[in-house]
């Protein structure tokens, strides 16, 4: 789960990681009105207007504006707000900006780069900082993979001080900057651990010229496995960051994304999925999401799953590729056949089933009087959907 | 001969009296394997429907004292995981494979801290994953037995499905398997591609490996060096998410973490450079193994 920027130094706040003052705003008269705000809590005229938008590189594409003055700073408002903003991470139709944070500007005199996940080769969690921060990180980290410095949480005694004081010697602070780190990251650490936090990307982080260190950006992701541990995220979630179809996948705890292709997709199991989807571009189509139904998936869920690829109007015929293991293949059957029944069949359904009770699940199939094409394994499938998709016919 | 678990595994069924537990511990026992015990705290001395002659009890170290069980296979929902597997080591349990979906990374990241530090000759399979079976002698897991066959091959996948999959298509080429080992797709797991590579290396039942990877993380490039060391037994590969989409992963950071690897397309050339072939497409991936026998 992501949330955005402004939630994030909230997280902070509570957790004591020094950030920037702010205020969010889902309006264009709430933004003007935190302008006076943040200046008379700053005791300064610089604002920063940022977009809120759960993609990254907004500042290239104009969603962030430092504003000297107030009048640069209404003028910012009325821009980005309501903006189709494009990053690189948008894709090209880019994100509708529907809300905004005013934050306090800063005398900054240095930027870095923070980030916080899990190193997966050793399964500890790893604090990376590099002193090239602001930049294009990924880039860093290809080119010049030295300048990214790593400390491993160790999970028997956490984070520890030293670690800290080792980061900020190899990153130039100077002392008292240091201990100001050794504070921000004893924080940082604690924020990752108890909030079950899968990522935290700082970038930048900065040292101001008075000798303060503040995140002056905060991306977080959750580890979806653990949000039953917090139930109070559910209230950061923004529906205007989420696909229709991938929310309502949401509730059914069922894995989707939406992609551009017209061939629905519904697979059990990620690797199989993705394999899938693998096997119909080999076959010149183009699948129109990723859908894994899961292990242990009652009929109601595949019931679900299924009306989730049958409300995309791009879909234009549908394959379900199931091997069953967990997942009994008369379960399907029953989730597809009731499916159907409530919401009707308008396009060429290709099914492949194979493993657990499969002779089951074919005569339930073929005993329902669905129009079904039958397929004998994945390739097969795919082939078949591709043509139904190139023929208009089944 | 196999790796891991076959006639004298003796297996405990943690949170057998669960529908999940209960269904594939019966799939077990129908497949043959020695299922001595089931595992319920608080459901000791009951009976489980389908499964009355296993007895059931509220502790792992019962079940490894009354009826001598080795390997455990754990059911238990996420919430209740990480103690369960830290149970089974504390029992003294040799092999344990956890079948769990969605364990939070945090508890396996502090669960895998214990078993490196405290018991390191415990072998551990999974979480997330489809277990392990050596065809004719033993299932753990929740596979569907009946497209495995007894031979030479092993498999040591990633990903569930597809090790049904190449299971699938290697038995109706006739290739049977010695030890079909899925390891699960978590970021935080047990054994891994190397640690497994390693037992079908030494295994005398094991005259060729089939080899599934996933986008993201670099074991699978661990795994080309790994064998171009020290495996000299024709080996094969597939990975899947060659099509994936970009920007749908974790920021930059991802990326970061393993020096910029992770593509299908840097661990396909990875394999091959290690001189393994890899299959074009998830559908010919037995074709493949059997075109370098």
């Amino acid at each position: 789960m992501k949330i955005h920027e402004y939630q994030g130094k909230e997280l902070f706040r509570k957790y004591g990681v020094p950030v920037p003052f702010g205020i969010p705003a889902l309006t264009v008269e709430d933004a003007l009105a935190a302008i006076p705000r943040v200046q008379k809590e700053s005791g300064g005229e610089v604002v920063v207007v940022k977009a809120q938008i759960h993609a990254g590189g907004r500042g290239k594409g104009g969603g962030v504006k430092v504003a000297k003055t107030t009048k640069d700073a209404e003028a910012a408002v009325e821009q980005i707000f309501g903006m189709q903003l494009v990053t690189p991470q948008t894709g090209p139709e880019g994100k509708k900006v529907q809300r905004l944070f005013i934050e306090q500007g800063l005398g900054i005199k240095k930027e870095y780069y923070l980030g916080m996940l899990l190193d997966r080769a050793v399964g500890r969690v790893t604090v990376m900082a590099s002193a090239e921060g602001g930049m294009d990180i990924e880039e860093v980290a290809a080119t010049h993979p030295e300048k990214i410095l790593k400390e491993q949480v160790n999970p028997a005694v956490g984070w520890q001080d030293y670690q800290a004081r080792r980061l900020g010697k190899k990153l130039g602070l100077g002392g008292p900057a240091t201990n100001e780190l050794v504070k921000f990251l004893r924080a940082l650490t604690r924020c990752y651990e108890d909030m079950d936090c899968s990522l935290l990307e700082i970038n930048p982080l900065v040292e101001t010229t008075d000798g303060k260190v503040l995140a002056l950006d905060a991306k977080i992701n959750f580890d979806d496995n653990a949000l039953y541990r917090h139930p109070e995220l559910a209230e950061w979630r923004d529906p205007n960051e989420e696909d229709p179809q991938e929310t309502e996948a949401k509730k059914w705890d069922l894995s989707y994304i939406a992609l551009e292709g017209n061939i629905g997709c519904m697979v059990n199991g990620a690797g199989l999925a993705m394999s899938t989807m693998d096997i119909i571009k080999f076959y010149g189509g183009q699948p129109a999401n990723f859908l894994d139904v899961g292990g242990g998936a009652t009929a109601e869920k595949v019931t679900a799953a299924f009306k989730i690829i049958t409300t995309d109007p791009a879909v234009k015929a549908i394959f379900v590729n199931i091997f069953g293991g967990i997942m009994k293949c008369d379960t399907i059957a029953t989730g597809i056949i009731t499916a159907v029944k409530e919401v009707g069949l308008a396009v060429p359904l290709v099914v492949r089933l194979e493993g657990t009770n499969v002779e089951l699940g074919k005569k339930m199939l073929a005993d329902s009087g669905l129009d079904i094409v039958a397929a004998a394994d994945m390739a097969d499938g795919a082939q078949k959907a591709v043509a139904a998709v190139k023929g208009g016919a089944k | 001969m196999s790796v891991l678990v076959g006639f004298g595994t003796r297996l405990v069924v943690q949170g057998m009296s669960g529908s999940t537990g209960a269904f594939h511990a019966k799939g077990a026992v129908d497949y043959g394997t020695k299922v001595v015990a089931g595992v319920t705290p608080g459901k000791g001395g009951t009976k489980v429907a389908g499964l009355e002659q296993i007895p059931m009890y509220d502790t792992v170290d019962e079940a490894v004292q009354k009826q001598g069980a080795n390997t455990s296979v754990i059911f238990v929902p996420p919430p209740f995981a990480a103690d369960a597997i830290l149970e089974a080591a504390a029992a003294g349990i040799e092999l344990i494979i956890t079948i769990t979906e969605g364990i939070p990374v945090r508890d396996m990241v502090r669960v895998k801290a214990v078993l490196d530090r405290d018991y390191p000759y415990v072998q551990t399979v999974g979480p997330n994953c489809p277990g392990v079976i050596t065809p004719g002698q033993c299932k753990i897991g929740i596979m569907p037995g009946y497209i495995h066959k007894p031979g030479g091959v092993g498999v040591v996948s990633r990903s569930g499905t597809l090790t049904y999959e190449i299971v699938h298509q290697l038995s109706t080429l006739g290739l049977g398997q010695s030890t079909a080992i899925g390891i699960g797709g978590d970021p935080v797991k047990g054994m891994d591609f190397i640690d497994a590579l390693a037992l079908f290396a030494e295994d005398p039942g094991t005259s060729s490996i089939f080899m599934i990877g996933e986008i993201g993380g670099d074991s699978e490039e661990r795994a080309a060096q790994f064998i171009k060391e020290n495996v000299t037994k024709p080996v094969a590969a597939f990975i899947g998410g060659q099509t994936a989409p970009p920007g749908k992963r974790m920021g930059h950071a991802g990326a970061i973490i393993s020096g910029g690897k992770g593509a299908a397309a840097d661990k396909i050339a990875a394999l091959q450079a290690a001189g393994i072939k890899v299959s074009p497409t998830p559908a010919e991936m037995g074709k493949t193994l059997a075109s370098i026998l």
